[in-house]
């Protein structure tokens, strides 16, 4: 049961406590270059989950089961990044053949998410964080990946609103952007300290 | 850049990255360094100083072999390159700047997705030759450099009213706790942004 419960707890520390995208500034070029529009920012959030998921346990099971045992953790760098790459392909050829709607509209956007910071410092935190079990891992992966999803989500959703606003000529786009992602991280800086 | 496809510019190559295509302030590409680690002064140049490294030896080895690469393959022999480059950087840092090392953590790794290297890879080093890829490096890295700067610089005083860890503001002064946070560091880059788009404008 306690096993159970230190699972929920990082699972709910990564989304909302130590969301990446507010508190450790990872994953910000599509938080601000995607989150014009709540749909295609929910597809990203969503294609970033898997992906994170995905490379962050077959990262976790490489370092421990053969880098480590090995001696290779200065090859580290180069098998995640492999790894990533190979995992965004698998979600490329998915997507494109199941939603081919959904591909139109993120044109350049997927192949990038290879460059997402968010999947590659998730896989460089989980040696930070000590992981120790596969459980852990996949659990604070995916986690990571839905904080992601629901930065993105509420930036998108705030962002079609200020399109209406009177923004002063030389803040619109970028500027007002960041200042918003800014007030949005003092809010939710109210729950730091929540769980560790 | 109507000239650089006939006759390469090198000295436009060199100084294009400092203001007109800066990547932070203009192209707003790479923005996660800039955001996380310019609390102080000193991390941020030693993480500028580190981009620069990366970014020239990626672009002179992508550049000698931009006659071999194949087109579905080059985004993988790009942050392969990068990657080792970035193995190189980060063992240097360990060894003989363990206090910048911790400093930065995990943000040195994450050179290796930083999106202006693998841009400047794959718009200029690919299509060019060796002493024009390195100048371009040269040129956007330092332009880079000189951003996280004076976003540091600017945080740093007002977050504990010293830089490079000397005082300079005047007693009375109170820091401002909320510069040191997050938050600081998204709203001073918005000001900014908005500052140079201001004065971009006026000319």
């Amino acid at each position: 049961m306690d096993r159970v419960t230190a699972l929920v707890m990082g699972f709910l520390s990564v989304v909302i406590v130590n969301n990446f995208v507010f508190t450790k500034f990872l994953g910000t070029c599509p938080y601000l270059g995607v989150s014009g529009r709540l749909d295609t920012a929910f597809g990203m959030g969503m294609a970033v989950t898997f992906v994170t998921a995905l490379s962050g346990i077959l990262t976790w099971m490489i370092d421990a089961w053969i880098l480590i045992p090995l001696h290779l953790e200065i090859t580290r760098y180069i098998c995640y990044i492999i790894i990533i790459a190979g995992a965004v392909q698998l979600v490329e050829m998915y997507v494109r053949k199941f939603f081919p709607s959904l591909y139109k509209s993120f044109g350049i956007f997927l192949p990038l998410i290879s460059t997402n910071c968010v999947i590659l410092g998730l896989c460089l935190f989980l040696d930070v964080w000590e992981t120790n079990n596969l459980a852990e891992a996949a659990v604070l992966s995916t986690g990571t990946g839905f904080g992601f999803a629901v930065a993105i989500c509420i930036m998108a959703g705030i962002r079609e609103n200020l399109v209406l606003s009177d923004v002063p000529e030389s803040f619109k786009g970028a500027p007002i952007t960041l200042i918003t992602a800014g007030l949005l991280t003092l809010a939710f800086l109210g729950f730091s300290g929540m769980i560790k | 850049m109507a000239n650089s496809s006939v006759k390469p510019n090198y000295f436009r190559a060199a100084t294009v990255g400092l203001w007109e295509e800066n990547p932070t302030f203009r192209l707003l590409i790479g923005m996660c360094p800039p955001l996380a680690v310019t609390t102080a002064v000193q991390p941020a140049l030693t993480m500028g100083l580190s981009v620069i490294f990366v970014l020239v030896c990626s672009n002179v080895a992508i550049s000698l072999m931009r006659n071999l690469l194949k087109p579905h393959l080059r985004i993988i022999m790009f942050t392969l390159s990068i990657a080792t480059f970035v193995t190189i950087c980060d063992l240097y840092l360990k060894a003989f700047q363990p206090l910048m090392s911790e400093i930065l953590g995990a943000y040195i790794p994450l050179i290796i997705v930083n999106c202006i290297i693998i841009f400047r890879a794959e718009v200029c080093a690919s299509k060019n030759n060796m002493a024009f890829s390195f100048l371009d490096a040269i040129g956007t890295g330092v332009g880079f450099t000189i951003a996280l700067c004076i976003l540091a610089g600017i945080r740093e005083i007002l977050a504990s009213g010293s830089i490079f860890g000397m005082h300079i503001m005047p007693k009375q002064f109170v820091p401002w706790a909320a510069m040191q946070m997050p938050v600081g560091a998204f709203v001073t880059l918005g000001l900014l942004l908005g500052l140079s788009a201001f004065l971009t404008r006026k000319k």
